[in-house]
């Protein structure tokens, strides 16, 4: 019951991109075409699961004991971004077709702040998930960077699919790009709104 | 280019927020009142300064190929310096901004100006460089963060300046996607021709 809550706020209620505002570059950058869309988020699922995993571990078995824990943003974002390097370097080698697919999103990934974001948040916050408030477990913190990214996904291809459509409209001069994106997605956040009070 | 024009250009001509379109998370999350986007602000304006210099003044001397990750580790130095001088100086603000403080590493602004002027510039122009560039970001998340507190809670700076209730929406995160929309049409229109 408590990773359906989980799951639910990531995705729905706290969405990353729509509420906590994190990871809007790509959000706004990659987001014209429903296929480049696609391939931004399959990459930002799969790293943001891993990264946290990695730094979740990172943190409570070398930070911590050694009490360091002054160095996690130094240290979190040189793994992530060692990590990211594996990530190209392993897909290449093992398969072909998923690197044609994601190659181009994963160095831009790095810097996507949502990685870092919730790695950081994960040991550092406290979540209410139902019960009391309390540090997640690694399994819940797994849970947790999933479910963050496929919201991740989820509002980058509703936008996606918007912008498609936006462009083939007549929209005024003064509006056309960056400024009419933002207004889209200032109202896809205002439905994401309805989702308050589900967990 | 002159000293004043590196200094001035960040202002208008190549801001961050409206021309540039870089740091567009902190821009969006933190700008809930004024006070709170100009904190932000000159959170960032420090570290791009102290960054900006330091890199110029070790970059030629880092290989090519690690330059990348040598200057984010530069980067995340100073925000680590940061986050501590905040901790313990403005407690209040730290908590307010909370994550958007360690994020300010992978704001692609300051990155973006390493690589982009400090790494070929000397010390004092990077300096200048990213003074300007951090207080054009400064400035439009003031504005930004001025605008959406004006028509969420009909105040200023924290002062109440037309009693009631304003429209919560424009505080929260839906107000602020449309205000900077907005706020980028008024910027063209002025500016751009």
């Amino acid at each position: 019951m408590e990773y359906l809550i989980i799951i639910l706020s990531a995705i729905l209620v706290n969405n990353v991109v729509l509420s906590q505002f994190l990871g809007i570059c790509p959000f706004l950058g990659v987001s014209n075409k429903l296929s480049t869309a696609f391939g931004m988020s399959g990459a930002v699922c799969f790293v943001i699961t891993l990264a946290t995993v990695v730094t979740y571990l990172l943190q409570n078995y070398v930070l911590v004991p050694l009490g360091i824990e002054f160095l996690q943003t130094i240290s979190f974002i040189l793994v992530i971004a060692a990590l990211v390097q594996m990530v190209e370097i392993v897909l290449k080698k093992t398969s072909p077709s998923l690197y044609q697919a994601l190659g181009i999103f994963l160095p831009l990934i790095t810097t996507n702040c949502t990685v870092l974001g919730v790695a950081i948040s994960v040991v550092t916050k406290q979540f209410t998930f139902g019960g009391e408030a309390h540090m997640l477990n690694l399994a819940e913190a797994t849970v947790y960077a999933l479910a963050t990214a496929v919201g991740y996904g989820l509002a980058m291809l509703i936008f996606a699919g918007i912008r498609e459509r936006l462009s083939a409209n007549n929209v005024p001069a003064a509006l056309r790009g960056i400024p009419i994106a933002l207004i889209t997605a200032g109202i896809l956040a205002l439905a994401f709104m309805g989702f308050a009070n589900l967990a | 280019m002159n000293k004043f024009s590196i200094f001035t250009k960040g202002l208008i001509k190549e801001n961050p927020t409206f021309v540039l379109l870089l740091g567009m998370c902190p821009t969006l999350a933190t700008t809930t009142s004024a006070l709170n986007g100009m904190s932000m602000g000159l959170a960032t304006l420090f570290v791009l300064v102290l960054s900006n210099m330091a890199i110029s003044a070790v970059a030629p001397y880092v290989p090519d190929k690690v330059r990348i990750p040598a200057y984010i580790v530069v980067i995340a130095t100073f925000v680590t310096v940061l986050e501590f001088m905040m901790k313990a100086f403005t407690p209040a603000v730290y908590d307010t901004l909370g994550l958007f403080i360690p994020l300010i590493v992978v704001n692609c602004i300051v990155l973006g100006r390493a690589e982009a002027f400090a790494s070929k510039n000397p010390v004092l122009d990077s300096a200048l460089d990213g003074l300007g560039i951090g207080l054009g970001f400064t400035l439009s998340l003031t504005v930004l963060g001025l605008v959406r507190e004006l028509l969420g809670s009909l105040s200023a700076f924290g002062l109440k300046i037309i009693p009631g209730d304003g429209i919560l929406a424009f505080v929260l995160a839906p107000g602020a996607f449309i205000i900077l929309g907005y706020l980028m049409v008024v910027f063209n229109k002025i500016f751009k021709k």
